[in-house]
């Protein structure tokens, strides 16, 4: 083998490397939602949908629950949970709300994004129903309340004693625009009144 | 076979005019121009260092308003990163590592052309943003989103095009690097004869193979966020603005040692010189670059402790960024007990390599306190931590660049520089570079963030204290370019082996290097080997 | 000559500097016990990294003292010693150890989730803080009071320039304050010294942060995480009150509230809304388009002729109440009271050659506040 193919063959080889870690790069990003379900650490609440197997209620055991509501930048809505806090016993499921207002005169497309504080705690939360995700429509000056149920599972470690539940509202409505027409320039975003 | 290597370079001299640097496959050529376009944007970058300092002079907005100081502030970090520390040590790569390794050029020559050529387009690129509307990139060298996607200036494509491109130049250097190191040397030179500085860049190039395809992807995610509607970054749409953090780090935590290990390598070549005695404890040394490389890999999230990990998370990043300190402090100790019972004399780039042990340590230590998390929440993006980085990329990497500049630049001219001139050159940077970033940690500690162009009133003595070191150590660069440019014209001859007691294959070359290294393969299986 | 001059002008500006600001080189203890206790680990690590220091330094400044080569020094030929390689390798790790220990202590202590009795929602804004008491019905924001003409060298700087708000957040003392931090546009971070709280505040997440202050007294601090053009300009500043103090302050602010709400129903005159909408104009709106209502071209419009305001009062009220998507446009609707908006809407329609004449009364915001 002469010297000449001996580089290519490792330039070649190095250059794959190379490629494979641009990958791996992309890969990061599934790789960190699964190692944020595993451990949680991000806040986000990934357990959704009905409890299928039989929680035993702890009824000795109480769980402050809070609620917030943030707006995320230019969102005119009103948007806000119907009650600040409660009082849950693991394992049982509870009803709330929240009630959001468009003020505005035209239509627009909202989305909601939960998040949990303290982190440790999100994967502990159980959401049965849940309007998160979820593109929400609203007419102008239209209201709508809408429903949550929620579940604690009775293994929340025992330090954890308050668990805040926190929705933010990202106005979406260009997004959803966007996709028939030609796409949002980004250029336009900051200079525009 | 090895000359087969070079079987396309017919003629024994380079070719005149333009078109000679330009379609350059010479090493020595090559080296020649990474070195000089460094300068150039060590030059660029400082003067963007002097107007973030001239702003700083004096509480209150005088020269700049905000938005300008933040494009500043961010233009001057990515130059001096990815523009001055890297190439120059890619061009003392070039330059030396085939002489020191027996080789007669790099491995593959032409590539090496295209890896150069690339970076001024890129930086010619990154420059224009300037002028753009909305100005310059202005969300900081880390460009944490959602600053630098939803709320960027529409620069930013440029800039992420620019990154781009020089990560492709860094790639294509290293592979480059790889290849002749490990294909290329002389017979009889074994891995553990290797001179530390090929050594040490070795270990640079796998680095950068491992994170820079990482930079290029997490651009490529920001660019995808912004003109293609995706959400890796938004939460908006599910994702989650903390995954990029963790995705630059773990190509950020790699890129500082990228930055300081060749340094490594050149403080080993000139403190033995200048003792006249061997390197202390050469394997250890060794292991320690190799150990340091590895444990960058799992300390990234320490540039994160205050969004929000769990306790084990941060009790783990804790644990492994303390660990470093142990290879690190082997190498420090090596190069002492290197000096210990030497015979010591104190020229210019001894002196450089000298400052570097003691200033790169205070940085080191000042690494440590940071890697204790609980007081980190306190030191977390304060002028701490600007003062750490200094310590290390200034005083470190910058003043081991320098330091093989005039150690090496008899081998490439021919010529001794002015060691009177040098001297000056040092002393005076020795002196900026700590007036200027010694007052940093007190502003730090005080309470004062990075990153703001105007500040309380508590902060305004040492920030003027630091000002003033700022342009002494700025205008004192100006002898540094003076002193290069007179040595390359002529000067006190030098023979082949420079300085007393340098070792190593570069110095049977005659000074100046011949354009072409070892046309035949120096036969190192008789000897004993270097080391 | 010139030389000497030149250096005793700097002195001399550095002397007065000094003699306005106190000099402060080192950490602050701190106003919690956490704080405390990560003083006294700032301080150890310091005294050990001091201690190799001299160590090291030391062998290395009496080897370049003793073993150069002009005072006649021969060269050993040792180049290694593995019981000595393997003894600074043991000795270090032997410190960190002992270094690992008290930190992950505090670490610990930081991350108690036991309950907090007050618990206060902290939002990030380009470039403000907003407050909300959980259970409390109190909800405000907290900007930047330094005025403009201080930051433009036009007038003396105050004690407190740069780190002084309109509304500060008050605390109670002896209690644990819970803070969950958010953001509504780009990562901001949340940085008290003295409480040695800073927490990230991510938009779309929410973080967790608590401090127990044991003495009164008002601390301030500063947003930590570049975010955009006024990063240096959104500092915090914490009163922290006895729990007696806290409770009428609660009450006060309520009260204060209740009264703000009454006098949205009255009918303001154009002076008096003019003289209240230039204050609000330059503690909300001056940062972008500029106290002078030039806007900087390229990034934030010119309010001065724009015609928006001078053809579109419906639009001008909208913008302001409800903001632009997509843009730095915020929506004032939620952040001011109507009284407040009223104001600065009146002010933005007659000042800087908008002459136009009309006012915009708190009643007409009111119908149209979400």
């Amino acid at each position: 083998m002469s010297a000449t193919t001996a580089n290519r063959r490792l330039a070649l080889r190095l250059a794959l490397a190379a490629v494979l870690m641009f990958g791996f790069g992309f890969l990061l990003s599934p790789l960190y939602d699964v190692f944020c379900r595993v451990t949680g650490i991000n806040g986000k609440v990934t357990r959704t949908g009905a409890v299928t197997e039989a929680v035993q209620v702890d009824a000795a055991r109480q769980v402050r629950v809070q609620l917030i509501a943030v707006n995320n930048e230019g969102m005119p809505w009103g948007f806000r949970p119907e009650q600040h806090q409660l009082s849950v016993h693991p394992g049982e499921q509870t009803l709330i709300h929240y009630v959001a207002h468009n003020p505005t005169a035209v239509e627009m497309v909202a989305r909601a994004v939960p998040s949990v504080a303290p982190a440790e705690a999100a994967s502990y939360v159980q959401k049965v129903n849940c309007f998160c995700f979820e593109a929400q429509t609203l007419a102008g000056s239209a209201s709508q309340r809408m429903p949550l149920v929620l579940m604690i599972d009775p293994q929340l470690p025992a330090h954890i004693e308050t668990i805040t539940l926190s929705y933010t509202l990202f106005d979406i409505t260009a997004d959803q625009v966007g996709h028939q027409s030609a796409p949002q320039q980004p250029s336009a975003r900051r200079v525009s009144l | 076979m090895l000359t087969q290597a070079v079987a396309h370079e017919h003629h024994h001299g380079p070719p005149p005019g333009l078109m000679r640097w330009v379609l350059t496959t010479n090493h020595k050529d090559i080296g020649t121009l990474y070195l000089v376009f460094s300068l150039v944007m060590f030059l660029t970058g400082g003067c963007m260092a002097l107007v973030i300092r001239a702003e700083l002079f004096q509480p209150g907005l005088q020269l700049v308003q905000p938005e300008f100081f933040n494009q500043m502030t961010t233009m001057h970090g990515l130059i001096m990163v990815f523009g001055a520390v890297m190439p120059a040590f890619v061009g003392l790569a070039n330059w030396m590592i085939p002489m020191m390794v027996g080789a007669p050029d790099m491995a593959l020559p032409r590539m090496n052309n295209w890896s150069f050529w690339i970076l001024p387009f890129a930086f010619a690129m990154m420059l224009a943003t300037l002028f753009m509307e909305g100005g310059a990139p202005n969300f900081g060298w880390t460009f944490y989103a959602p600053l630098s996607t939803t709320y960027a200036p529409p620069s930013v494509t440029f800039f992420i095009f620019a990154v781009h491109m020089m990560g492709i130049s860094s790639i294509m250097g290293a592979i480059n690097i790889i290849a002749t190191i490990l294909n290329l040397r002389a017979p009889g030179m074994t891995m553990m004869k290797l001179p530390l500085f090929a050594w040490t860049w070795l270990i640079t190039a796998f680095l950068l193979i491992a994170v820079m395809p990482v930079l290029a992807g997490v651009v490529t995610m920001m660019l995808m966020d912004i003109h293609f509607g995706t959400s890796f970054f938004n939460a908006a749409g599910g994702g989650d603005p903390v995954l990029f953090q963790h995705i630059f780090w773990f190509f950020g935590h790699p890129e500082v040692y990228i930055m300081i290990l060749p340094a490594f390598g050149i403080i080993s070549h000139i403190i033995p010189t200048f003792a006249r005695k061997r390197l202390f404890g050469y394997p250890s040394m060794v292991y320690a670059t190799a150990s340091i490389a590895f444990l960058s890999f799992i300390v990234w999230a320490h540039h994160m402790f205050t969004v929000g990990m769990p306790l084990a998370g941060e009790l783990f990043f804790m644990f492994s960024t303390m660990l470093i300190a142990v290879p690190t402090g082997v190498k420090v100790f090596n190069w002492v007990a290197t000096m210990y019972r030497g015979s010591m004399t104190f020229e210019t780039p001894m002196l450089f390599a000298l400052a570097f042990v003691v200033l790169f340590t205070i940085g080191g230590f000042s690494g440590l306190m940071l890697a204790i998390a609980p007081v980190d929440f306190q030191y977390h993006d304060t002028y701490f931590v600007v003062a750490h980085f200094h310590y290390v990329l200034v005083p470190g990497a910058i003043f081991s660049i320098m330091a093989a500049t005039y150690y090496w630049l008899p081998k490439w001219t021919g010529n001794y520089y002015n060691e009177y001139l040098g001297k000056w050159h040092f002393w005076l940077s020795f002196v900026g570079v700590n007036i200027t970033f010694f007052p940093m940690h007190f502003i730090g500690l005080a309470g004062m963030p990075r990153r703001i162009p105007d500040y309380a009133l508590q902060f305004a003595d040492f920030n003027m204290v630091a000002s003033i070191g700022a342009f002494l150590f700025g205008l004192s660069q100006l002898l540094f370019v003076y002193n290069i440019i007179q040595c390359v014209r002529g000067g006190y001859g030098a023979d082949s082996r420079v300085w007393e007691g340098a070792e190593g294959l570069e110095w049977t070359l005659p000074s100046p290097a011949p354009y072409h290294s070892f046309t035949t393969p120096p036969d190192l299986r008789e000897q004993g080997g270097e080391h | 000559m010139r030389l000497s001059t030149a250096a005793f002008l700097v002195a001399g500006v550095c002397i007065s500097q000094g003699a306005a600001a106190e000099w402060q080189l080192n950490l602050a203890p701190g106003a919690t016990e956490i704080s405390r206790s990560i003083y006294d680990l700032h301080m150890l690590i310091f005294y050990i990294c001091v201690a190799i220091g001299v160590v090291v330094f030391g062998i290395m400044l009496w080897s370049i003292v003793h073993h150069r080569k002009s005072k006649g020094a021969q060269a050993a030929h040792f180049h290694e010693n593995t019981l000595v390689e393997i003894i600074w390798t043991l000795i270090p790790f032997a410190i960190l150890i002992a270094m690992a220990l008290p930190a992950s202590k505090t670490l610990i202590e930081m991350y108690d989730k036991r309950d907090g009795e007050v618990t206060i929602q902290i939002t990030g804004y380009q470039w403000k803080w907003r407050y909300q008491y959980l259970n409390e019905d109190i909800d405000f924001f907290s900007s930047l009071s330094t005025p403009r003409a201080q930051i433009n060298n036009e007038e003396d700087k105050g004690e407190h320039y740069l780190l002084e708000v309109d509304n500060p957040l008050v605390i109670p003392t002896g209690t644990k304050v819970r803070f969950l931090l958010t953001a509504n546009d780009v990562i901001h971070s949340w940085w008290v010294p003295a409480l040695a709280v800073k927490k990230d505040a991510i938009p779309g997440f929410i973080n967790e942060a608590w401090a127990e202050v044991s003495d009164p007294g008002t601390y301030r601090g500063q947003c930590a995480e570049l975010c955009g053009k006024d990063h240096g300009f959104m500092p915090i500043v914490v009163e922290a009150l006895p729990a007696d103090q806290y409770q009428q302050w609660l009450a006060d602010a309520k009260a204060a509230k209740a009264a703000d709400a009454a006098a949205a129903d009255q009918e303001l005159s154009l002076e008096q809304l003019m003289s209240r909408g230039e204050a609000v104009y330059n503690s909300q709106c001056a940062a972008c388009h500029q106290a002078n209502g030039s806007g900087i071209p390229g990034a934030f419009p010119a309010l001065a002729g724009s015609p928006l305001i001078v053809d579109n009062r419906a639009a001008h009220l909208d913008i302001v109440i409800n903001g632009k998507p997509g843009t730095a446009m915020q929506a004032f609707g939620k952040q001011l009271n109507a009284v407040d908006l009223a104001a600065v809407i009146t002010y933005e329609r007659n000042a800087w050659g908008n002459d136009l004449g009309d006012s915009v009364q708190p009643r007409e915001i009111k119908a149209l506040q979400p």
